[in-house]
């Protein structure tokens, strides 16, 4: 189980938590002008990277607000924590 | 390949069993084939076989990271059924039942097929009407499946406990009779030891680390023993297709999770059936070691780890205790985890790609050892022609793009 340090809460066990899925997905500015093959890349198009992650979270059984992550999908290692519509930070690696 | 029988094992016990053959070659590569398959799991071995055997294609390799069978094959509670929602998801896991049931005397190899029945539990009037409504699709497709009472499924499972004042009480079940298990390994060694026989080059400890291409066509893939050309190329890496698919420049619908199983000590048989909750998510059988083998869920995020938390455990051991009281005391022995590749409807993609020559089979997540036999089949057609067969002709990549999804998510919430 992930210990997850919230923003607002600070370390609390993944139970508390619900994982969003990939960040920093922008949804298409114009829907009418944007192509099947467009919304499916949005929809459906996924990075499942093995390394470095970018993922939004929910504190869900606490404050409820939303936060990214950035974790290590093979040692899952939490790298970093930072808010919703920030870059995602350096961490010097892909 | 020397046939298995009474008589070979009698010859061979009089020299106590030392002089077994080896079921397969251990090659090295030839520099090119005609085809390549990425993933030596259940679906890769059994397309080369399959190739082999049903369409004379021999120049085949199978190209494998780490030991044949050890992936998600190796790892899984081996339930096997067809009783899923819509017509084409129907079609291709009844054709896989339907091979299962000839697939030992084809392989001359023991798969341990047991149509012990699989019973998938209602708790509540959802579930009721979600289950009688897969009663009647199946049925409308030849697909055998009947809804029994808390009383019949007791009867069908005499360990099941349909206290009515249980947390999650039992008011009905849907029960496929032809649904069972099978012997996860021997799958994957019968296939082997098949296609070997047949001239299939099986290569091992050897690492996929590139898909080169030219222009829109591949031509051959780079590993850890060099460069292998191949006219076309087959991956078939499950919870890996996300990572050896982006070496070709292809972007997936999938994401890769964690994917738990757990088996206790070894009791007498007290088990004799496979038995499924949806709603609390619990699943186990018996194996014929005596072991009882338990599934849990998912983690709920991306994960090449092969671990997945304990808290997932939990949750299922919760649910297990709720309808079987009487294993609270059972000793469990071993936990693993495997790595599903998931996509958003839940059903597999079994085709071409966008890239000329390179056909995937992915996808099946939590669910596809039942289809190991009907997957195999079907996508060595697709390798052998380079036309989907028509089994698999609805399950493309493309249809992320078109919206003509087979949501069997939507229809099941999940399934195994
Ligand atoms: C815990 C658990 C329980 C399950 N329970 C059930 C169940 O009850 N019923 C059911 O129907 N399904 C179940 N499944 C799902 C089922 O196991 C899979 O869908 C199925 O076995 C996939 O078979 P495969 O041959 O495609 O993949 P795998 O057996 O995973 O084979 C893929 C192979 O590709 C290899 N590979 C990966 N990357 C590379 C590379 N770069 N180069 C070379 N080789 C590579 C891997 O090493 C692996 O051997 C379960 C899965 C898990 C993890
Ligand atoms: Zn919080």
């Amino acid at each position: 189980m992930l210990l997850i340090d919230c923003p607002h809460c600070g370390p609390r066990a993944e139970i508390e938590f619900r994982c969003g899925g990939e960040a920093h997905i922008a949804r298409p500015a114009s829907p009418e002008e944007t192509s099947d093959a467009a919304w499916r890349d949005y929809l459906y198009l996924r990075r499942s990277p093995k390394g470095l992650h970018l993922e939004r979270w929910n504190h869900i059984h606490g404050c409820q607000r939303w936060f990214n992550v950035a974790r290590d999908t093979v040692s899952d290692e939490i790298l970093a924590v930072y808010p919703m519509g920030s870059p995602p930070p350096d961490l010097g690696r892909t | 390949m020397q046939r298995y029988s009474i008589v070979s094992l009698a010859r061979n016990a009089l020299t106590g069993h030392r002089n077994w053959p080896q079921a397969w070659r251990s090659p090295e590569p030839r520099p090119e084939y005609d085809i390549v398959i990425i993933g030596a799991g259940g679906h890769g071995l059994g397309t080369a076989y399959y190739l082999a055997k049903e369409h004379g294609i021999t120049n085949v390799a199978v190209i494998e990271k780490g030991w044949l069978g050890g992936g998600n094959t190796g790892r899984n509670t081996t339930i096997i059924r067809s009783n899923y929602l819509y017509d084409e998801s129907a079609a291709i896991y009844d054709h896989s039942v339907r091979l299962w049931e000839g697939l030992s005397a084809e392989l001359n190899y023991n798969v341990m097929f047991s149509q012990r029945g699989v019973m998938m539990l209602a708790h509540n009037t959802h579930d009721v009407q979600v289950l009688k409504r897969h009663i009647h699709a199946n049925r409308l497709n030849g697909v055998d499946n009947e809804w029994l009472t808390p009383e019949a499924a007791q009867a069908f499972c005499p360990p099941l406990s349909i206290d009515r004042h249980a947390r999650y009480p039992v008011v009905g079940a849907a029960l496929q009779r032809r649904g069972g298990t099978a012997r996860h390994d021997a799958v994957a060694w019968g296939y082997a030891r098949g296609a070997d026989a047949r001239g299939v080059d099986i290569i091992q400890n050897c690492p996929v680390t590139g898909i080169r291409r030219e222009g829109d066509r591949v031509v051959g893939v780079e590993t850890a023993k060099g460069f292998i050309a191949a006219r076309r190329v087959g991956v078939v890496t499950a919870g890996s297709t996300p990572v050896v698919m982006g070496m070709a420049g292809v972007r997936m619908p999938l994401e890769s999770y964690p994917l738990q199983a757990l088996v206790s000590e070894p009791v007498k048989p007290v088990f004799p059936c496979v038995v499924m909750s949806n709603s609390v998510h619990a699943y186990i059988s018996q194996s014929d070691k005596g072991e009882l083998v338990i599934g849990a869920g998912t983690d709920q995020y991306v994960s090449y780890s092969q671990r997945g938390g304990i808290q997932i455990l939990e949750h299922t051991l919760e649910a297990i205790l709720e309808l079987f009281p009487m294993f609270s005391r059972m000793a469990m022995l071993r936990q693993w985890g495997g790595i599903v590749d998931v996509t958003p409807d839940r059903s597999p993609i079994i085709g071409k790609t966008p890239v000329e020559g390179l056909f995937v089979n992915c996808g099946w997540g939590t669910g596809g050892f039942k289809a190991t036999t009907g997957s195999a089949h079907v996508f060595a057609h697709t390798l052998a022609t380079g036309e989907p067969h028509k089994i698999n002709a609805p399950f493309t990549l493309d249809r992320f793009r078109t919206g003509r999804l087979i949501d069997e998510a939507a229809a099941a919430a999940v399934a195994h």
